[in-house]
């Protein structure tokens, strides 16, 4: 006769560790939650900003970071409304969303893909973020989209320019309201062939990642297309500091434009450095030597100094704008830090409005409600005339901005000047367009 | 001709400042015989004196100007600089201008200070230790120093300006029978050079000429030997240990122009310095000079428009490649003593 260990307390114990374990593995995907990641139970509901707070993109990151405060404090009634008061959908009432009082917490992607995944992971798993807004850099962007795609929880691309972020790396759970580098290149183009010519041979130097890569692709394209040539694309690390070594050789290269496919603090070094070895006042092939930079923000601009002056680029936005959205935003934003917001600012706020307003619309904060209700979503009142959200691809349409460093500025913050508002039509392509061509937008995932 | 004259002009350039750190490097290590990766850190120190001196210069008053509008279209608030208020405006606007020069007489005292605590206070505690413990200890120290200076500047960099006589570039085409505007290089960056040349010189001169040098270098020869005399060697090596930051810190001042200081510049230039104080030779001063030189000038060259289209990628491996090449070839660096660094 076999003699059994089985007893009542030694099943309690077995099945309690058995739950545990079971349990365990699901706890992002939130099995205990109503069906998906990080279901808000109580009267909150936690949003993560991750931004880059430390990095050559830092000081776009931190301008990020107060435009999500700023929006949070609008969704929960506080402040003057901002935006909530031109948006065209009326579905967000100043009581936070669905009636729960939002807050947030936030991330350093210290402009570091892992970081910034170590640091997204952290906000859903530990302070139950419902959402990721933010990021600088699309290297970043791609990595915690892919993040959130699996985590099942929504991701509302920052700062991210390439091409990739909504092409071959799309995802269903992801979104981005920025403009990207094949709509830079094609409001960029007609003003650069109006600027300078369709006989020019353009030097590039190119971060050496996916916003560069793809960003020198689309300039390349598009100005090969008014008659440039390009001479040459030297690829320099996104840690580079000094690019001295790398614009002495465009002196000799024949070529009468440089472009600077850089961003951030790398921008400013790779212009100021194009500046100090005098390219603007050379003269080559008959022609006054140029500086484009195919993406410009006001920091950048802010942070290179005189050195802008003249130089043209394009912006997703800018605080001159006179429409309603932009002027509320900038009274906003400019009564509660005093300065004007920066072009990052404005799509981080934007987003977490729209973010907000789609949970109010689907009724839920399910990822895939969320999902549908912003798939072609068409709205205005934000700043860039009417807008689409495309359902195919999940990047936004609206009117891109050509920008030139202003010649004679009157204060610290007139650093750029508006040189035309290119319409939406123009910079549109198809979502199948080469440039953005494999990967799968994939179904959303609620993370159940 | 030009190009070659150009690219000869970055590699100097960028040889000044791993010769200057390689310098204070070698010079550490062969007096005291320690492995200072706390020196990238000291030469960002050196700009931040300059970015130091530059804030101190720009504290302000507010005043409100009613004829002009801000963004929001509010009265402007006008910062004007209290150096302005003191001095009159002419005056004082030429000393904001000035603050990086003005900055080396500020940073002297205060590097050689931070030099001398560093060793009384931490390093010399492990002068008896392997090399390895020592790597750790002033490797932490380095990262101490970043984060206080990440805690009060923050995380950006700080563009810290030349004068505005010393912007823009120096033409040489018409010096050497050039096309105009064939060989055009920034001023500052020339001026970097030359100063860098004159610490050196100064440094090599005071070694060699003077008395306090002349027990220095026989202390590094045999240490023992000039303690026997009754000579307090620990001293003068201490003082060697604040005039090495010195040199440092000097090089940092002069580099904020170049390249607007951030907390983590240190130790962008720590490794490259490291290779050229191997390449030169471990406790050679001449070879830490002359390797900081030949690699600046090589890595100047390995990023022409012909070197990066034929070999990808080339700029940003050339030092390590010929560290590699150099050592296989001759372990002991180009002008390293035998011996050194073989135990």
């Amino acid at each position: 006769m076999s003699k059994s260990n089985f007893t009542r307390r030694g099943l309690l114990k077995t099945s309690a560790a058995a739950g545990a374990g079971l349990a365990l593995p699901t706890y992002l995907s939130a099995a205990s939650h109503s069906g998906y990641t990080n279901a808000p139970s109580g009267s909150t509901v936690t949003l993560g900003f991750n931004v880059p707070q430390t990095g050559p993109y830092a000081e776009e990151g931190l301008d990020e970071l107060r435009a999500q405060e700023l929006a949070v404090e609008h969704l929960n009634g506080e402040g003057d409304g901002g935006m909530l008061n031109t948006f065209s959908s009326k579905a967000l009432k100043g009581n936070g969303i669905l009636g729960k009082k939002v807050t947030f917490v936030t991330g350093d992607t210290q402009t570091k893909s892992d970081a910034a995944r170590a640091s997204a992971k952290s906000m859903i798993e530990k302070d139950g973020a419902i959402m990721i807004n933010g990021g600088s850099s699309s290297g970043v962007a791609v990595a915690v989209q892919g993040l959130c795609q699996d985590a099942g929880v929504i991701f509302m691309a920052g700062l991210t320019h390439s091409n990739d972020t909504t092409g071959k790396d799309k995802k269903a759970n992801g979104f981005r309201h920025f403009f990207n580098g094949y709509m830079s290149a094609a409001a960029l183009a007609p003003v650069l062939k109006n600027a300078y010519g369709s006989e020019r041979r353009a030097y590039h130097l190119t971060a050496d990642y996916t916003w560069g890569w793809t960003q020198q692709e689309s300039i390349a394209a598009a100005t090969e297309a008014i008659g440039w040539e390009t001479v040459n694309n030297v690829l320099t690390p996104l840690a580079s500091t000094d690019f001295s070594s790398y614009i002495a050789p465009v002196l000799n290269s024949g070529a009468d434009v440089l472009v600077l496919n850089h961003y951030g603090g790398n921008m400013v070094n790779s212009l100021s450095n194009a500046i100090e070895f005098d390219l603007l006042s050379k003269q080559v092939n008959g022609k006054n030597f140029e500086i484009v930079v195919p993406l410009y923000s006001e920091l950048m601009a802010a942070g290179a100094g005189d050195n802008v002056k003249g130089v043209i680029g394009s912006m997703n936005w800018n605080w001159q704008l006179q429409d309603e959205g932009s002027k509320a935003f900038t009274k906003s934003f400019g009564e509660k830090y005093g300065r004007p917001p920066s072009n990052s600012a404005h799509t981080c706020y934007v987003q977490t409005l729209l973010y907000a307003d789609a949970c109010e619309r689907a009724g839920t904060f399910n990822p895939c409600g969320v999902v549908e209700a912003l798939e072609d979503f068409d709205f205005d009142g934000m700043g860039n005339g009417p807008t689409t959200y495309r359902g195919a691809d999940h990047q936004c349409f609206k009117d891109v901005l050509v920008m030139k460093g202003k010649e004679n500025p009157t204060n610290q913050y007139d650093t750029l000047e508006i040189v035309e508002v290119t319409p939406r039509a123009q910079v549109e392509y198809a979502p199948d367009h080469p440039m953005f061509a494999g990967g799968d937008l994939g179904k959303c995932n609620p993370g159940a | 001709m030009d190009a070659i004259i150009l690219q000869i002009l970055n590699g100097l350039d960028k040889g000044s400042a791993y010769a200057l750190i390689a310098l204070g490097l070698t010079l550490i290590f062969g007096t005291l015989g320690v492995v200072n990766f706390a020196h990238g850190a000291i030469f960002m120190l050196g700009a931040f004196c300059a970015v130091t001196l530059s804030k101190i210069f720009s504290i302000s008053y507010q005043t409100v100007d009613e004829t002009q509008t801000d963004f929001l279209g509010n009265p402007l608030k006008v910062d004007t600089p209290y150096v302005e208020y003191w001095f009159g405006p002419e005056m004082g606007a030429a000393l904001i201008d000035w603050s990086v020069p003005l900055a080396i007489l500020f940073s002297i005292p205060v590097m050689i200070a931070v030099g001398v605590i560093m060793e009384r206070g931490l390093i010399k505690h492990f002068y008896r230790r392997p090399h390895a413990d020592q790597i750790l200890v002033t490797f932490g120290l380095a990262i101490v120093l970043q984060e206080v200076i990440k805690y009060y500047f923050g995380a950006n960099p700080i563009p810290t300006p030349a004068p505005d006589m010393f912007r823009g570039s120096y033409d040489f085409s018409p010096l050497l029978g050039f096309d105009p505007n064939s060989v055009i290089y920034p001023v500052w960056r020339l001026i970097y050079f030359a100063f860098s040349a004159l610490i050196i010189g100064a440094v090599f001169a005071f070694l060699q000429f003077t008395t306090f040098g002349m027990v220095v270098r026989a202390g590094m020869a045999d240490r023992e030997t000039v303690g026997l005399l009754g000579i307090n060697i620990d001293k003068r090596f201490t003082i060697m240990f604040g005039i090495a930051a010195a040199v440092a810190g000097l090089a940092g001042v002069m580099y904020a122009p170049i390249n607007a200081p951030n907390y983590h510049m240190g130790m962008d230039f720590l490794v490259l310095s490291f290779v050229v104080v191997v390449v030169g030779g471990m406790g050679s001063l001449p070879g830490a000079v002359a390797a900081g030189f030949l690699l600046g000038i090589l890595e100047s060259f390995a990023s022409t428009t012909w070197a990066t289209t034929t070999i990808p990628g080339i700029n940003q491996i050339i030092i390590y490649l010929v560290a590699i090449i150099i050592l296989l070839t001759r372990p002991r660096g180009l002008m390293g003593k035998k011996g050194v660094m073989e135990e």
